[in-house]
């Protein structure tokens, strides 16, 4: 089946299988190895990009549903230098191993554009469908709080 | 030319430039733009190969047949690999296990077979495809009845295997090792105790759960060259065991290769060899192609080193005044079908089971019980997280009894610098009072906290850890440096950056010998060709040990490097420092030679010629003092462990008393680090670590049914935390009194963060509900219904 859509504004033509899920298609295809494979049932989100302006877990999605759509991954949002709310992420040491952080920094920046001075609970809420095993999640929210329009929450 | 140490700061003021420095992580960058690379992310093209594993659904059995005919002919099919293919066995401590069940099978999961296809597809399919008729046998589940008389044998050739020098086997039992600890008069001390308290505790198996799975890519080339791309703590011991395992083949160490890019998390999950050498051997049946193997989830929880439970018997005897004069602790770990690492969780959790006290009667049983579920093995805490949970729980008890407060108790008992440990040698210098002290001070011990919520109460709890790294007594580390044309450095190491931050650590280290900011210094993950030794990233070494072997190595390059000086300007190299990135003198203050401007090339003298040349250095350490040896009766006579390092955590927690709903409100860890060499970095762990733990209390929890089948392996049925499931405050304290043989003083905190804090919700809880739960985890359910049964029975005794 054919396959057409944009990644990090990249234009593709793919040929794909019905039953291909949009992770496989991504990393195996499409050039971007940030969306990971943690566990393919929606549980973790490692796999979280950005599909149209929001978050979506690419292992619960069929690639034939992203034919037209426009898709965002961490790679995209690092071209023209990190953004604040990453180097916040960095100066913050908000990661260790980082295999959950290009899922959690498109969830984070989700929230930053629909939400720009959120709440610690408002972050705890974006973020509870990222697992991390590494950090116990203080340094991300409070990297994520800082980001926010005033921080000052 | 010999290096000086300890490394002392040169400065004119003395101060550390780099060390103690919150420096920016190294590998920061990399993994908040998606430019890490894990190994699932490298790319092999067209010719790469898919390998899935037929698993035994039963916990033990017989195998009777193998049949696959039907699978090779399937579609995508290029190899089937069985027990037939690779009748050879490995271990990392113990050779009990092999690569492919041979005629037994005693896990759910045990490997019976691969496939090798052209997608994973087709791999998986063609693996449905394969029938194995199994005899079904009875399995053993619980480690008191694998060790009752008469119980039927999982390992009946036990005695037979082949096992590191201090292990214990008990030949014709399911004990694979049994650690024991005789220390002066243990009964002698109970019958003068003023009190004695007795009890059992039990901890089950917990897992992991690293959000990367296991992943492995495996080619033989046409060559003879085996290359392992693997997710793996332990590049070197992997490259060892498969070089080991597959010898009959006909490789040696230098044919097989392990490259180890960045890991989605370890916590000793991925130390040792697990699935790995599945990919590796089935690699050598299709030369020229790589074969990838990657665990599901699902396999990530039953088929890979899971913690072990344990349970523990645990008599502690006391006087009056608060003195402990006697510990007995009989720990009986459920360890699983093959022990090969897992075993020496056991044997340290047995050399250590007093805890960080002083305790001059000591009787410690640690039995490493063969069981049919899946193989134990190391998890952050490697034992001492378990024996805490009843040790520290055990403590809060006897304070009440005696009717001393919990802290002063602790305090009153407490091991210091030169009290003798449970095998004869003697505690290193620590922090531990230090710790205990702000500890009790960040959650307001003593001061009473009442709820406005007439549902709630509020409890507070303590408890302290200790924990020495668990290691083979020679384990070592190594290290080459190189300078570059501009003066920056490229170091190679084989520790792991597992997300601790270890590449960082280096870089600070040789950047405050060498003074070359940290920004100017490479350190890359390893591959055992280029890069020199590091036994394995466990037991919160690294630090400690690589740490020594980097500093051993930036010590030598600076010795080169003021020799070099030494035979151009004819400065004495005990005059000359480096500063800034370059070589000052102190007799000479107007002399400064910029490192970028010899460091390769080397310095032109009058007559044209040219002196030094590239600057290139190794280091190494290994433990010198340590060694393994000790009476199998006593334990006694042996120095196995390096030394310890210690801390307390303590909680505010608040508990519905209807529904026993626990919210931590405040959590404080205070850890001695010896020296915090990035304290951004420590805190890191303190955090981690301590959310890890506290999952293990509130709510993580293996189950298996009664055919040993994992109930719950996913993530939906298995819960880790979530960034609502945290404390509302942690306070992270470093305590920094120096180990005098590490790094700047440093020792390591990786695992220590986690070890606590089992017993502190369970000291929590008691404190305010008083219930005393003696079986983890401590859930909702559990609580809400024993303090209905306090409140009942209270009820009833007032009719």
């Amino acid at each position: 089946m054919d396959l057409n859509f944009t990644v990090n504004g990249e234009t593709w033509a793919l040929d794909v299988a019905p039953a291909d899920v949009l992770l496989d298609v991504l990393r195996e295809k499409a050039a971007v190895k940030s969306p990971k494979i943690g566990c393919e049932r929606g549980d973790c989100g490692s796999c979280t990009i950005i599909m149209d302006g929001r978050t979506v877990r690419s292992c619960l999605v069929l690639a034939v549903e992203a034919d037209g759509h426009e898709i965002t991954t961490v790679e995209g949002l690092s071209f023209d230098g990190l953004s604040r709310l990453q180097g916040l992420f960095l100066s913050n040491n908000s990661f260790q191993c980082g295999f959950c952080a290009p899922g959690i920094v498109l969830a984070a920046t989700e929230l930053l554009e629909r939400k720009p001075n959120p709440s610690r609970h408002d972050v705890q809420e974006a973020l509870a469908g990222n697992l991390c095993r590494c950090t116990g999640y203080e340094p991300i929210i409070e990297a994520v709080l800082a980001a926010g329009a005033g921080g000052d929450q | 030319m010999t290096a000086t140490y300890p490394f002392e700061a040169e400065s004119p003021t003395g101060d550390l430039a780099t060390v103690g420095t919150p420096a920016v992580r190294v590998d920061g960058v990399e993994k908040i733009s998606g430019a890490a690379q894990f190994v699932d992310d490298i790319d092999f093209g067209p010719g790469l190969l898919y390998a899935a594993i037929v698993e035994s659904p039963h916990a033990y059995a017989r195998i009777v047949s193998i049949d696959t005919a039907e699978a090779e002919q399937a579609s995508g099919v290029v190899r089937i690999a069985t027990g037939k293919d690779f009748p050879y066995k490995f271990g990392m401590y113990m050779e009990d296990r092999y690569i492919f069940a041979q005629d037994y099978v005693r896990f759910v999961g045990e490997q019976v077979a691969g496939v090798i296809a052209r997608s994973h597809r087709e791999a998986v399919r063609a693996a449905k495809l394969i029938k194995v008729e199994y005899d079904l046998l009875t399995p053993l589940l619980d480690p008191r009845s694998a060790v009752a008389e008469g119980a039927d044998l999982i390992h009946p050739d036990l005695a037979a295997y082949t096992h590191v020098p201090w292990f214990f086997p008990e030949a014709d039992t399911n004990i694979a090792h049994w650690r024991r600890i005789r220390k002066g008069d243990t009964e002698q001390a109970f019958a003068d105790a003023d009190l004695v308290l007795e009890d059992t505790y039990e901890v089950p198996r917990y897992a992991h759960c690293a959000i990367e799975p296991h992943v492995t890519v495996s080619r033989l080339d046409p060559a003879g060259r085996l290359t392992v791309w693997t997710a793996s703590q332990s590049p070197h011991t992997q490259r060892h065991l498969f070089a080991q395992a597959l010898a009959p083949l006909g490789f040696t160490h230098k044919d097989v290769r392990v490259i180890t890019p960045y890991v989605g998390g370890g916590f000793g999950g991925k130390a040792g060899v697990s699935m790995e050498i599945l990919g590796a051997a089935m690699a050598t049946l299709v030369k020229g192609r790589p074969v990838k193997l990657r665990w599901t989830r699902e396999q990530e929880f039953y088929n890979t080193y899971q913690r072990q439970g344990v349970v523990a018997e645990l008599k502690v005897g006391v006087m009056n005044d608060g003195t402990i004069t006697a510990v007995e602790h009989k720990l009986y770990w459920d360890a699983g079908a093959y022990v090969e690492y897992g075993a020496n969780v056991v044997n340290a959790a047995g050399l250590s089971a007093t805890g960080p006290y002083r305790v001059p009667n000591i009787t410690n049983d640690s039995l490493c019980v063969y069981t049919n579920l899946p193989p134990g093995g190391p998890y952050r805490g490697f034992g001492y997280s378990e024996f805490h949970f009843g040790l520290e729980s055990h403590m809060d008890r006897i304070a009440e009894a005696i009717g001393m407060d919990p802290v002063k108790f602790r305090k009153k008992n407490a091991i210091v610098e030169g009290d003798e440990l449970a095998y004869g040698a003697h505690m290193n210098p620590s922090g531990l009072h230090e710790a205990i002290d702000k500890t009790a001070a960040a959650i307001g011990w003593g001061i009473e906290e009442r709820s406005d919520n007439p549902n709630t109460v509020i409890g507070k709890g303590i408890a302290l850890f200790w924990k020495a790294p668990a290691m083979p007594p020679n384990a070592s580390s190594a290290s080459f440096l190189k300078f570059n044309e501009d003066g920056s450095v490229n170091i190679a190491v084989s520790g792991m950056e597992l997300g601790q931050g270890y590449l960082t650590v280096m870089a600070q280290i040789a950047s405050e010998v060498l003074s070359v900011p940290v920004d100017k210094i490479r350190v890359e993950t390893p591959d055992t060709d280029r890069n020199p030794y590091e036994w394995q990233t466990v037991a919160s070494h690294v630090t400690w040990s690589s740490g020594l072997a980097v500093e051993k190595a930036a010590l030598e390059a600076r010795s080169k490097i003021f020799d070099v000086i030494h035979q151009v300007y004819g400065f004495e190299d005990d005059s000359l420092y480096l500063e800034d990135e370059a070589v000052r003198c102190k007799t000479d203050p107007s002399f400064s030679k910029p490192l970028r401007d010899f460091v390769i090339d080397g310095i032109q003298t009058d007559d044209g010629t040219w002196r030094g040349g590239p600057i290139v250095a190794s280091g190494k350490f290994m433990p010198e003092f340590t060694n393994a040896n000790s009476d199998p009766a006593t334990g006694q006579g042996g120095h196995p462990n390096v030394h310890y390092t210690v801390g307390a955590t303590g909680v505010v927690l608040e508990i519905d008393k209807a529904t026993g709903r626990i919210w931590v409100r405040k959590a404080a860890l205070a850890v001695d680090a010896g020296r915090a060499i990035n304290p951004d970095l420590v805190k890191g762990q303190i955090t981690g670590g301590l959310v890890q733990g506290l999952a293990t209390v509130l709510f993580e929890d293996m189950r298996f049914d009664e055919g040993g089948r994992m109930m719950n392996p996913t993530f939906t049925d298995y819960k880790i935390p979530t960034a609502f499931d945290i404390p509302d405050e942690i306070i992270p304290i470093i305590v920094e009194v120096p180990q005098p043989d590490g790094p700047f003083g440093a020792r390591g905190v990786g695992e220590h963060t986690m070890i606590a804090a089992a017993p502190v919700i369970a000291n929590a809880v008691y404190h305010a509900l008083g219930v005393r739960i003696t079986s983890m985890p401590i859930t909702q359910e559990k609580v809400a219904m024993s303090y209905l049964a306090t409140t009942m029975s209270e009820g009833n005794q007032e009719e």
